[in-house]
Formats: structure tokens, sequence, C-alpha cells
């Protein structure tokens, strides 16, 4: 049990797949800049890479081995093409606003990362806990940026004001860079060293 | 079985194509009415935007037959062809490859504490893709109402900022025509020198920095669009002034 519960939580903070293995950095970049997108996109990419595990941990028996990176990429594909139809019928407007960075899912290392190095080689439960365990390492890290990013550079959380009036009143103005990529970035960076002064097995030996 | 043989890939393969084709068939086949209908109330909502009514998409069905008195198919002479559903059948992408005398222009005539708006649909070219959106005229047919602008895959954070209201409010009360009825467009301008906007007779908005290709798409689509209405406008305009007693006889055809 412990096992499977390792799962969950190391790429939650020890191997976590943004700040640690540092993959999926560019949709961390690109689809931060309002909460309500990397909430959506932290969803789809927990679904995608939920379902392509388990799909591939089923196949892994026979799954041939000298067409087995083609055979993910399908799967990943047609995973991440279900969801973008999905979106599009019942949250048209978060699929607008999330456009192509939703196809651009299946360019995330993460997903297929995990796919090549845990499911082709682990049984269907513990293959569905590695991709919800890393998906979710993904999406708190993207949320707590996309929370930054617009708190500081719309003033706004989940598109409704969050700084007060009178802050405003009294000088203070919402910070543009914020909005810009090389601030999320800089974010990113901040919370990576964050965490590593805090744990120690994170930091390298010299 | 032997995993690594050829024939055991090429089986695997092929069987892998057919599922995930018909999986992925059935499902944008089982979805497909949901997300046409999406689309055809973001429509109706990006009509209805261009005069100042803001709405969700729910609501945008019931506001848009409301508001929406006349939906217009204008030819190039200026006539109108009634016999076609402009909402629904006439696709702006399809039309514009088309001739301008084959064409059907679209043309929306809403009315909103009885003051008549004119609502044209517009579609050109940006840096990378198409562009498109709406522009309403006021009732002189000349000052813009408002616009609305959207793209399929200009730059985010440069061509794609034309979707944003500080840029499309630079258009409200701009004029089309200069003072001899002379067509002239609005000039998405990195010359402008009319930094806050006061100077509504200029035909010039400012441009947005590092999206030069997509302000000249702006540009050149407004003015390409609008020319093919002018006969209509032309024909409206003289209906107008014969018709200054009885005011409501301002019917077509």
């Amino acid at each position: 049990m412990s096992k499977n519960k390792v799962l969950l939580t190391d790429p939650l903070d020890d191997n976590n797949p943004i700040t640690v293995q540092v993959l999926g950095i560019c949709s961390a970049l690109a689809i931060t800049v309002q909460l309500k997108a990397a909430i959506v996109m932290s969803l789809s990419v927990i679904a995608v890479m939920a379902a392509s595990n388990v799909t591939i941990s089923i196949l892994r028996d026979l799954i041939p081995n000298r067409i087995r990176i083609i055979v993910q990429l399908v799967v990943v594909a047609s995973m991440v093409v279900l969801v973008d139809q999905i979106l599009r019928a019942y949250a048209y407007d978060v699929s607008k606003e999330l456009s192509i960075f939703i196809g651009l899912i299946i360019t995330n290392c993460i997903v297929m990362g995990r796919l090549e190095a845990f499911a082709l080689g682990n049984g269907v439960w513990r293959s569905f806990l590695d991709g919800v365990g890393n998906a979710f390492g993904y999406a708190w890290i993207l949320i707590l940026v996309a929370f930054f990013r617009e708190l500081l550079g719309s003033g706004k959380l989940l598109g409704i004001q969050a700084i007060p009036d009178f802050i405003y009143e009294m000088g203070y103005v919402d910070n543009g860079l914020m909005l810009l990529s090389p601030m999320a970035l800089i974010t990113v960076g901040l919370i990576i060293w964050v965490q590593r002064s805090r744990n120690r097995k994170l930091i390298e030996q010299g | 079985m032997n995993r690594d043989s050829n024939v055991y890939t090429f089986t695997f393969a092929t069987l892998m194509v057919f599922v995930v084709a018909s999986v992925l068939a059935y499902t944008s086949f089982s979805l497909k009415d949901l997300q046409n209908e999406n689309v055809r109330k973001e429509k109706m909502q990006n009509i209805l935007s261009t005069v100042g009514i803001k709405t969700d998409r729910d609501g945008a069905e019931k506001l848009f037959d409301q508001y929406i008195k006349e939906q217009l198919a204008v030819q190039s002479d200026g006539s109108i062809d009634s016999s076609v559903n402009v909402f629904k059948d006439v696709k702006l992408s399809l039309e514009i490859k088309k001739s301008p005398d084959a064409q059907d222009f679209p043309l929306y005539v809403a009315e909103i504490d009885s003051e008549k708006f004119y609502i044209i649909p517009i579609r050109g070219n940006g840096l990378w893709n198409a562009i498109f959106g709406y522009i309403s005229l006021k009732e002189d047919l000349n000052t813009i109402k408002g616009v609305v602008f959207d793209h399929v895959g200009e730059t985010a954070g440069l061509g794609a900022e034309i979707t944003q209201d500080w840029f499309i409010e630079r258009f409200i009360d701009e004029k089309l025509f200069d003072a001899n009825s002379t067509l002239m467009g609005i000039t998405v301008s990195k010359t402008n020198n009319d930094p806050s906007n006061l100077d509504k007779t200029d035909h010039e908005v400012d441009a947005i920095s590092g999206a030069t290709i997509t302000g000249d798409g702006v540009t050149d689509m407004i003015k390409e669009r609008i020319t093919h209405y002018v006969p209509y406008f032309e024909f409206i305009k003289s209906s107008n002034s014969i018709a200054v007693v009885s005011n409501n006889n301002l019917n077509l055809n």
C-alpha cells in the first residue's frame, strides 16, 4: 500500500515533473496568465495522463517493441483530441481560451515520459496512480504560478477582482510584466528555490 | 506469438489505426451538434456586441431575435436577394473566394430604442491565418458604433491583441467616409499622431506595436468589405431622402 501511495505523493514534491524534472515548462509559461485556464489545463492533463497511462498499461504485453513510441503517441494524441472535442461541446469559452495549448498536451514531455518510463512496465492500477500523481505534480505548480500571475498582473482571481479598490486609490498599480511569459519563468524559478531550500533530498552534492 | 515479427507489428498497427479512427469519428460525430450550437450562439453574441449589447452565450439567441430586425443578402449592385437565409447559409470564408458579382454580402439591421444600426461581417487575412469580425454603423452609414475582431492564429500578445477591448474601443465613432462621401475605411496606423484618439474624422486608429501585418490586415479587410456595400448604402440614403415624410418606408427591394 505504502508503495502505491508513494506513486501519488512522490511527484508532488521530491520528483515534481516541473520543478525537479523540468518537464512541461512550455505550457507552464503559456497558460498561467489566468487561474481559470490553468485549472482547466490541469484537469485536462490529469484526464489525459490517467487515461493514456491506463491504456498503455493494459496493452503493455501486446505492443510491439519496435513501434512502441508510435503507439504511445497515437494513444496520447487520441486522448487529447477527445478532451478537445468534449471541451468544445461543453466548455466552449474555455476551449477557445486554451485553443492550441490543448493540442500541445501531446507534446508535453511529462505524458510521453511517464508512458515510456512507467506504464510500459507496470500494472494498470499502479500506472493509473502514477499518471494521476504526476499530473497533480504538474497541476499544483501550474495553479500556483497562475495564482500569483493573475493576482499581481491583473489584480484578479478567477476573473473576480481580488485587490480591493482602496489599495489602488493609495497608488498601487497592477504589474503588467506579470502577464508576460518571462515572469512565469521567474515565478517557477522562485518556486524551485523555495522547494530546494526546504527539501534536503534535492540539494545536490557539490 | 513473436512480438518482434514484422507480421505482428503490421497487424498491430493496422488494428490500432482502425480502433482509434472509429473512436474519434464516433466522438466527433456525436458532439457535432453541440459544438455547432456553440459556434452559432457565439456568432450572435459577436453581432450583438458591436451594437453594445453584452450577453452570455445562452442569452444570445433571445436578444438576437429581439434586436436584429433584418438579415439581408446584399448584392454587389446594391439590390437584395431575399431568397437567402444570411445567418445560416452565408459563410464568409467561402464567400470571399468568389468574384464580387457572385457574392452575397450579409448585412444585419438592428433596432435598439428606435435607432437603427447596420452590422457588417468582415473577413480578411492577418499574418498567419484569417482574421474576421463585425463592424456596426450608425444610421448615417458612416459613423462606427462598434467593432469586434477575432482571429484564427495570430501571435499571442501581438496580433492576437486585436480582440482586446482597448483596441476595438479605438474604432468607436470613427468615420468610414470623408466629407465627399468617398470611402476611406479605417487605417490602423503607426503614424496616427493622435494619442488620445480625439480626432474621429482622421480615418485612423493607433496600431499595435509588433503587429504590423495583422494591423494592415484589419485596415484592408474593413475597406475591402465595406466597398461592396456602398451601392446599397447609396440606395438607402436616396430612398431615405425621398421618404423623409413617411419615415417608415425604409423597406428594401
